[in-house]
């Protein structure tokens, strides 16, 4: 169990928070002008500064209960999220804050990234189909908790909300359709990884690929499968309407939770009128879940093996860490969060799509990880974030900003191009420049854990391919 | 009599491990579905044969490409396929804009050769700046660096090519002459078709005489086999690794210009799927092994035209996807250095 540190080491404390004091003014004197000038200064501003700069400085690890503090003042912050967002000041370029619409899915791909983070820095396996189990985690969302079985089931309903109680197919409540969805996505991790885990780094990579192909395909032809009139995935259609969360009306009653997410109605506290911010909250406590998760995983025994592996497979080998088994589990853990982040996202989108789960969106949860930092739960977030937010707003963003000031005939500053240019069409090419240039420059990733660049400075030794015993 | 008995066993103590069993009864039911389709529909199987043919031959080319880059860096070289992609779109443009459609034999064969040597240094080009640029840095990190670069630099050649053509597959000219040469079974050899094998076999030929009898291919050789030995041995290493990827791309660039001109359409997703597909090609026949990779071409090739075309007991062109990835990771976990490969510690 883990115990705090109740002694102040004073001088630890000074020693410590001394260089940051000056970085922090510093950054925050430049990024507080660039932004007043820009976009004019505002009271939150001021205020993002202040907590910034609060809870950077000191080194809070060395202050009695200080970790927990501060990082509490950080969830405390995200949770209000949704009451402050709308007073929140412009960033240049990028525009408004994210809506919470684009919050929930930044949170959902955050947790994705997490998942993935577990099999790629954690373990150091290349998973390039990592899109595969968020696919299963929708599609299982989608067979428990939707009309689709409606032709061979009539109607079986268990604790699901916001359906009317004679509709057919299967209406399973949504909190037990995401354990479920974890659990058969772990399965199916389990399924895919004994036979492929074997083989090592860029073989394994490509098999990988090679399932999180196959998987959208299945789901593009599954409305017959083997020409037997079977309808398991509803074809390119996809699947929907899909169930939404909710409570129940027994709960609303006596504790006053929301009773569905869609119609969250009257309740005793009336805190819970709005849809979005409980979808939010309720993406908000699986990401900390998943992170909570993942960090007492890392300091596990299994995930000190996992990290023995990455290092060095053969010396891991050597000190008797069961290769197979130990990889396995990182794949179970992996496709665990993001079979749960599938059936989430299902049931908030409503509906599951083949089209969702192609071989670029793989690679978009891998360029959060790397972007971020291979193995740090904190740079995996702040990656997964910033890439989820580019691609659901960010990347209008900046174009409307740059086609504002610098095309047509009425540009703001000067008329650089004719035509307004569509920035979002080059989504992927600036996933790969991110990819390109984080591999090449700072491969430990923009937060890195200590030891993550420690290994990329060192190097590591040139790896078989596959292993001849097993 | 009882050594005459023991001499009959093919050897004492032989047991066949369970893999190779089921190998040989999978190949056995594929044969015996591929006579029952012959049997059922003779002239249909012609047709898809001479198809898979043709595709096979552009897979080839391509995949040698992948084979000779994996052979010198161990690298798959993820960019690979979207390389052959922007050599097809640069022959769409160069159709369209030169005005081969309808002209005479001379200037069109002439045109065709021009554009052949024009895409494959264009190709050739792109292929070695992708290597300077984004793989020359990372010779001494871990292995997974140049793959995760590679998948970078894929995705910057499609965005390319998108903003490049656009949204929707773009349409090629269809200049090649489609008379009929000869026929068997009632289906008719044309001439379309034959362009292409009349392009790639020199190519391949001459690749192999390249690799097996000159200095530059011995080099590479060299080099493949020990990067620090063949340094001691005088050799300059990065520049037969920048040559190695002039040739793949050289070969990548023609590639494009046969698939453009005999598919008549490119799309941004061509190069990420071919490439794939010209990929498990050469996994398929062992990577790093040159009649290998075109062996492992030709057979997916009629894999993906008898998959796509047969009538009886076939999963359907839906599948041909799925089934060219589940021959990728069969071949890859039951028998990685694939069918000509060799067997090594390191491994293919």
């Amino acid at each position: 169990m883990w115990r705090p540190d109740l002694t102040f080491d004073r001088e630890a404390f000074i020693r410590e928070s001394r260089p940051r004091l000056v970085k922090g003014l510093i950054a925050a004197a430049v990024g507080f002008l660039v932004i007043a000038v820009l976009s004019g200064p505002t009271l939150t501003l001021l205020l993002a500064a202040i907590v910034g700069l609060a809870l950077y400085i000191p080194a809070w690890d060395r202050v009695p209960y200080g970790k927990v503090l501060s990082v509490g003042t950080v969830i405390v912050l995200v949770v209000l999220y949704p009451y402050y967002q709308q007073n929140m000041f412009e960033v240049p370029i990028f525009g408004g804050f994210p809506s919470v619409d684009t919050a929930v899915t930044m949170l959902i791909f955050i947790m994705m990234a997490l998942g993935l983070n577990i099999v790629v820095g954690y373990a150091g396996l290349l998973d390039l189909g990592y899109v595969a189990f968020y696919a299963v985690g929708a599609y299982t969302a989608a067979w428990f908790a939707s009309p689709h079985f409606s032709e061979s089931i009539k109607s079986f309903h268990f604790g699901a909300v916001g359906v009317n109680e004679g509709s057919g197919g299967i209406h399973i409540s949504i909190w037990i359709v995401l354990i479920v969805a974890a659990i058969f996505t772990a399965v199916i991790g389990v399924i895919i990884g004994l036979p492929t885990l074997r083989l090592r780094g860029d073989y394994l990579a490509i098999v990988t690929l090679g399932f999180g192909e196959i998987m959208p395909q299945v789901a593009l032809n599954g409305d017959n499968l083997f020409n037997t009139g079977f309808n398991l995935t509803n074809g390119p259609q996809g699947i929907n309407p899909i169930d939404p969360p909710g409570f129940g009306k027994t709960l609303e009653g006596a504790v006053g939770l929301p009773e569905s997410y869609l119609a969250p109605g009257d309740n005793a506290l009336g805190l819970f009128g709005n849809s979005l911010e409980l979808y939010f909250w309720t993406a908000l406590v699986l990401v900390l879940f998943t992170a909570f998760c993942s960090l007492r995983l890392r300091d596990s025994r299994l995930g000190r093996a996992w990290i023995a592996i990455r290092e060095d497979e053969t010396a891991a080998a050597a000190m008797g860490v069961p290769l197979m088994r130990t990889k396995t589990w990182a794949y179970a853990a992996g496709a665990f969060f993001g079979g749960i982040a599938g059936a989430y996202y299902a049931s908030f989108k409503s509906g599951t799509f083949p089209a969702d789960f192609y071989f670029n969106i793989s690679v978009f949860i891998l360029c959060m990880v790397i972007l971020g930092g291979m193995g740090n739960i904190w740079g995996v977030i702040v990656g997964g974030g910033f890439l989820a937010y580019l691609n659901q707003e960010g990347l209008g963003n900046i174009g409307a900003w740059l086609n504002e000031r610098f095309a047509t005939d009425n540009a703001e500053w000067v008329r650089v191009w004719g035509e307004p240019i569509d920035v979002p069409l080059y989504q992927f090419g600036i996933f790969g420049v991110i990819l390109v240039l984080v591999m090449l420059f700072k491969p430990e990733g923009l937060i890195p854990s200590a030891r993550r660049k420690a290994e990329f400075e060192e190097g590591v030794s040139d790896e078989p391919l596959y292993d001849v015993t097993k | 009599m009882s050594t005459q008995a023991s001499r009959i066993r093919l050897s004492p103590g032989y047991r066949p491990n369970p893999t190779t069993i089921l190998g040989v009864t999978f190949v056995a039911l594929i044969l015996v579905w591929l006579v029952i389709n012959l049997t059922k529909t003779p002239s249909e199987f012609y047709n898809l044969f001479l198809i898979g043919l043709t595709n096979g031959a552009v897979y080839g080319l391509i995949a040698l490409g992948y084979s000779l880059v994996y052979g010198i860096l161990e690298l798959i070289n993820f960019a690979h396929g979207d390389v052959f992609m922007l050599g097809g779109m640069l022959v769409a443009t160069m159709t369209a804009g030169f005005g081969l459609k309808g002209e005479g034999d001379l200037i069109l064969w002439g045109g065709i050769l021009a554009m052949l040597l024009i895409t494959m240094a264009f190709c050739a080009a792109i292929n070695t700046t992708i290597e300077l640029v984004a793989y020359r840095r990372l010779r001494g990190a871990p292995r997974l660096a140049p793959l995760i670069t590679a998948i970078g630099m894929s995705f910057i050649l499609q965005n390319i090519g998108l903003v490049w053509k656009g949204a929707r597959p773009t349409s090629v000219d269809s200049i090649l002459p489609r008379g009929e040469i000869f026929s068997i079974g009632g289906v008719a050899y044309t001439w379309n078709r034959f362009i292409v094998l009349v392009f790639t076999v020199p190519v391949l030929l001459s690749l192999i005489w390249l690799v097996q009898r000159t200095r530059p291919g011995k080099a590479m050789r060299a080099t493949a086999q020990d990067r620090d030995a063949a340094a001691m041995m005088g050799i300059n290493v990065n520049q037969t690794i920048s040559f190695t990827f002039f040739i793949a791309g050289a070969l990548a660039g023609a590639a494009g210009l046969l698939f453009a001109l005999y598919t008549t359409n490119v799309h941004f997703t061509t190069g990420f799927r071919v490439g794939l597909i010209a990929f498990t090609a050469a996994v398929l026949g062992g990577i790093g092994n040159l009649p290998g990779a075109v062996l492992g071409a030709v057979l997916i090739g009629l894999i993906e035209s008898f998959n796509n075309g047969l009538t009886w007991a076939t999963p359907g062109s839906d599948w041909t996807t799925s089934i060219i990835f589940a021959i990728l990771i069969v071949i890859l976990v039951v028998r990685p250095e694939g069918l000509l490969g060799e067997r090594t510690p390191e491994g293919a």
